[in-house]
C-alpha cells in the first residue's frame, strides 16, 4: 500500500556530541505504509537517528518531521502518534499478558473502554484468549515478540519503530513476525525498522546504509544489489562498508 | 492522570508479586523493632554473680539481700575462699563478684568505713561497666539509708536523674535509628532498585518514548513506596508504643511532616542512585554500603557521635539520618516542637533539593 504521502522527513540531519559526529547530514523520506530498513553496523549511528526520530534528543542542526510534527518543537505529539519496540521486547515479565497490554493502552492514554475492545480484539488476532492471565515470564519468547509488537500498535500510531526486533528469536519464528510487520505495513502503519540481519533487508521495501555517520546507499533492495553487482544484501553492506573505507 | 493512574497500579503489581520486596516491606520492620527492643538491649537483668563473703555480718547480709532483690542481678553462688573468684569466672557464666572485707559490721561502726570489692568479666567491657554501675548504686543507696538515721555533721548527697529517659530503656534509643534505617532501606534502596530494573529489562526505553513525561515516571513509580514507608512508620511508632511503651511526648503532626521530609530525602537518594548505575546489583550495593552503614552507625543510632575521632565526626555531620534521628528523638522523647528541631528540618530539605537536582542534571545528561 505505497502512496507517494511522506511521513517521515529528514533533510540535513546533524547530531554531534561534542566534536564526535554522529549523525552527517542524513537526508531521507520515508512514505506512509512502507517497511523502511535503516541498516548499519554497531556504532554508525543508527541509534542517535533513531532517538533524534523518537523525540526523545533534539538533533543539533537539520531538518526532521515526523507525521507532520517537527523534531525541535513538536516531540509530545511526535510521542503520541508512533510506537517503538525495543530488542528486548520490553514486556513486564510479573504482569499478565492482558495487564502488560493494558498497561501500555493506558499510558497512550486510551479510555478503559477502548482498552477492553481493543485487549479483546489483540488476544483473537494473536489466538492467545487462553493465555491471557498467564504471566509473561511463563510464555515462550516467540510469542512475547509477537505481543511486544501488536502492544507496540495498540494505539494506532502512524509510525512504528521497531529496533532490531528480531534479535534471538529462532529464523521460523522470525518469519511469522516479518508477516505481522507486513500485516500492519498493509493497513497502513509505517514501519521503521533497524537490524543487522542482512536476509532480513531484503523484506524491507527500502533499506537505507549507514557508514560512520553517513547514508551510503537509500533503494530498493533489489536496486541496491544491481548497483553493487552483489547477489546478497550482506555483499552489497560489505562491498559499501569496503568502499567507504578506502576513500578515508 | 488516567495514564498516571494505569502506571501506580502496575508498580502495586510488582511490589506485591515480588516476594524479596514485600519481605523487605513488612518484614524487616517488624523484626527489627523486635530485634532492637529485645536483643540489642543496654539494660541489666538477671544478671548471674557471686558473693565472697568474708565478714557474714548483719550489715554484709542486708546488702547482699539488697543487691538479689534488685531485680538486676541473681547471685547463682556463695564462694568462700580467694582462688574459687577466678575459677567462677572461667566458667564463664558468673558475671561478676562482690567482696566484702574482713570485720565489715565492725570496721564501718568503728571506723566509718569499710570496703566491698567489685570484681567484673570485662571480656565484655560494656556489660562489666554496667553491672559495676548498678552495684555501686544499690551499696550507696543502702549507705544512704542507713545514715539517715544516724545524725553525721556534715554529708554531700549527689544524685543523679535521668531525663526523658528515665528507666534507662534501650528501645527510646533505638526507636528513632531504626526509624531512620527502615526508611532509608524501603525508599532509597527499593526505590534505586526497581528504577533500574526498568532500565535493565528495556521498558524504561518504551517509556521514555511513550508521552509520559519523565517526571510522571519517576513520580509514577515513587508515589507507591511513599505510601508504603508511612505504613511503615506509621507500624513502628505503634509497636515502640504499644510493645515497649515508649511514648510520643511532642506532636504526631510534626514527628509524621518530618518523617514525610526524611521520605522524600531518601526518595532522591534512591533517584540519583538509579541515575548513577544500569545494575540491580550496583544499585544495591550502593544503597547498602553508602547509605544502610552509615545510618547504623555513623548517626549516633548505636554509637555516639561525641566519641567518635574527628574524621569519622565529619561524616556523621554529612550524613542526613543523623539529623532525622535528632529530630525524631527531639520531638518524642523531649516533645519539644518545630522551634528545635528548624535547623535540622532545613539540612534534610537542603539535602532533598540537592540530590533531585542532581538527579535531573544527570538524567539529562543521559538523554543526550
Amino acid at each position: 500500500m505505497n502512496t507517494k504521502e511522506k511521513v517521515i522527513i529528514v533533510k540535513d540531519l546533524v547530531k554531534d556530541f561534542g566534536s564526535f559526529r554522529a549523525n552527517d547530514h542524513l537526508t531521507f523520506d520515508v512514505y506512509k505504509g512502507e517497511v523502511f530498513g535503516f541498516l548499519g553496523a554497531n556504532g554508525a549511528g543508527k541509534t542517535t537517528a533513531m532517538k533524534i526520530l523518537c523525540g526523545l534528543s533534539k538533533p543539533t542542526s537539520g531538518e526532521a518531521s515526523i507525521a507532520g510534527y517537527n523534531v525541535y518543537t513538536q516531540s509530545n505529539q511526535i510521542k503520541k502518534n508512533i510506537g517503538y519496540m525495543s530488542q528486548k521486547f520490553s514486556l513486564y515479565e510479573d504482569l499478565t499478558v492482558l495487564e502488560n497490554i493494558s498497561f501500555y493502552a493506558g499510558i497512550y492514554g486510551l479510555s478503559f473502554k477502548e482498552i477492553k475492545i481493543k485487549s479483546k480484539q489483540l488476544l483473537e488476532k494473536l489466538e492467545f484468549e487462553s493465555d491471557a492471565n498467564k504471566l509473561i515470564a511463563d510464555i515462550p519468547l516467540g510469542w512475547r515478540q509477537k505481543l511486544a509488537f501488536s502492544i507496540a500498535i495498540v494505539h494506532n500510531p502512524s509510525i512504528v519503530f521497531l529496533d532490531e526486533p528480531t534479535g534471538g528469536v529462532d529464523p521460523i519464528t522470525r518469519r511469522q513476525f516479518w508477516k505481522m510487520i507486513y500485516g500492519a505495513a498493509n493497513e497502513g502503519v509505517t514501519v521503521f525498522v533497524t537490524t543487522h540481519y542482512m536476509d532480513e533487508a531484503e523484506y524491507c521495501d527500502r533499506v537505507s546504509i549507514m557508514v560512520d555517520g553517513k547514508i551510503v546507499a537509500l533503494d530498493t533492495p533489489d536496486n541496491l544489489k544491481k548497483s553493487n553487482n552483489a547477489s546478497s544484501m550482506n555483499d552489497v553492506f560489505l562491498e559499501l562498508a569496503r568502499k567507504k573505507d578506502n576513500v578515508n | 492522570m488516567k495514564s498516571f493512574k494505569g502506571f501506580v497500579i502496575k508498580e502495586f503489581y510488582h511490589i506485591f508479586r515480588d516476594k524479596r520486596t514485600l519481605l523487605i516491606l513488612f518484614a524487616m520492620p517488624v523484626l527489627q523493632m523486635l530485634l532492637f527492643g529485645y536483643v540489642i538491649t543496654n539494660e541489666v537483668k538477671d544478671a548471674q554473680i557471686a558473693i565472697f563473703d568474708k565478714s557474714k555480718d548483719v550489715i554484709t547480709r542486708k546488702i547482699t539481700g539488697k543487691i538479689a532483690s534488685s531485680g538486676y542481678f541473681q547471685i547463682s553462688t556463695y564462694i568462700e575462699n580467694e582462688d574459687e573468684i577466678e575459677k567462677v569466672f572461667k566458667e564463664g557464666y558468673i558475671k561478676e563478684v562482690v567482696v566484702f572485707e574482713n570485720n565489715f559490721a565492725q570496721k564501718l561502726g568503728k571506723d566509718g568505713t569499710a570496703a566491698i570489692n567489685i570484681i567484673t568479666d570485662a571480656s565484655d567491657a560494656n556489660t562489666a561497666n554496667l553491672l559495676a554501675n548498678y552495684t555501686t548504686a544499690i551499696i550507696n543507696d543502702f549507705m544512704v539509708k542507713e545514715n539517715a538515721s544516724a545524725v553525721l555533721p556534715m554529708k554531700i548527697n549527689s544524685e543523679t536523674r535521668m531525663l526523658y529517659n528515665p528507666e534507662l530503656k534501650g528501645v527510646f534509643m533505638f526507636v528513632p535509628g531504626t526509624m531512620a534505617m527502615i526508611l532509608i532501606l524501603v525508599c532509597a534502596l527499593l526505590t534505586s532498585v526497581t528504577i533500574v530494573k526498568e532500565k535493565e529489562l528495556g521498558t524504561m526505553e518504551v517509556l521514555l518514548v511513550s508521552p509520559l513525561k519523565p517526571y510522571q515516571i519517576i513520580i509514577g513509580k515513587v508515589a507507591p513506596y511513599v505510601a508504603l514507608s508511612l505504613v511503615n512508620a506509621t507500624s513502628i511508632l505503634l509497636l515502640s508504643n504499644y510493645v515497649f511503651g515508649l511514648p510520643i511526648q511532642g506532636s504526631v503532626l510534626l514527628l509524621f511532616s518530618e518523617c514525610l521530609l526524611f521520605i522524600m530525602l531518601s526518595l532522591s537518594l534512591g533517584i540519583f542512585i538509579s541515575t548513577s548505575t544500569d545494575s540491580q546489583q550496583v544499585a544495591m550495593l550502593i544503597s547498602m554500603v553508602a547509605l544502610m552503614l552509615p545510618t547504623i552507625i555513623l548517626s549516633g543510632f548505636i554509637f555516639p557521635i561525641e566519641n567518635m575521632p574527628w574524621w569519622l565526626q565529619i561524616i556523621c555531620h554529612v550524613n542526613p539520618s543523623t539529623y532525622f534521628i535528632v529530630i525524631v528523638k527531639n520531638i518524642m522523647l523531649k516533645g519539644t516542637g518545630f522551634i528545635s528541631v528548624w535547623k535540622e528540618t532545613l539540612i534534610l530539605f537542603g539535602y532533598t533539593i540537592l540530590f533531585i537536582l542532581l538527579s535531573i542534571k544527570k538524567f539529562k545528561i543521559r538523554l543526550q
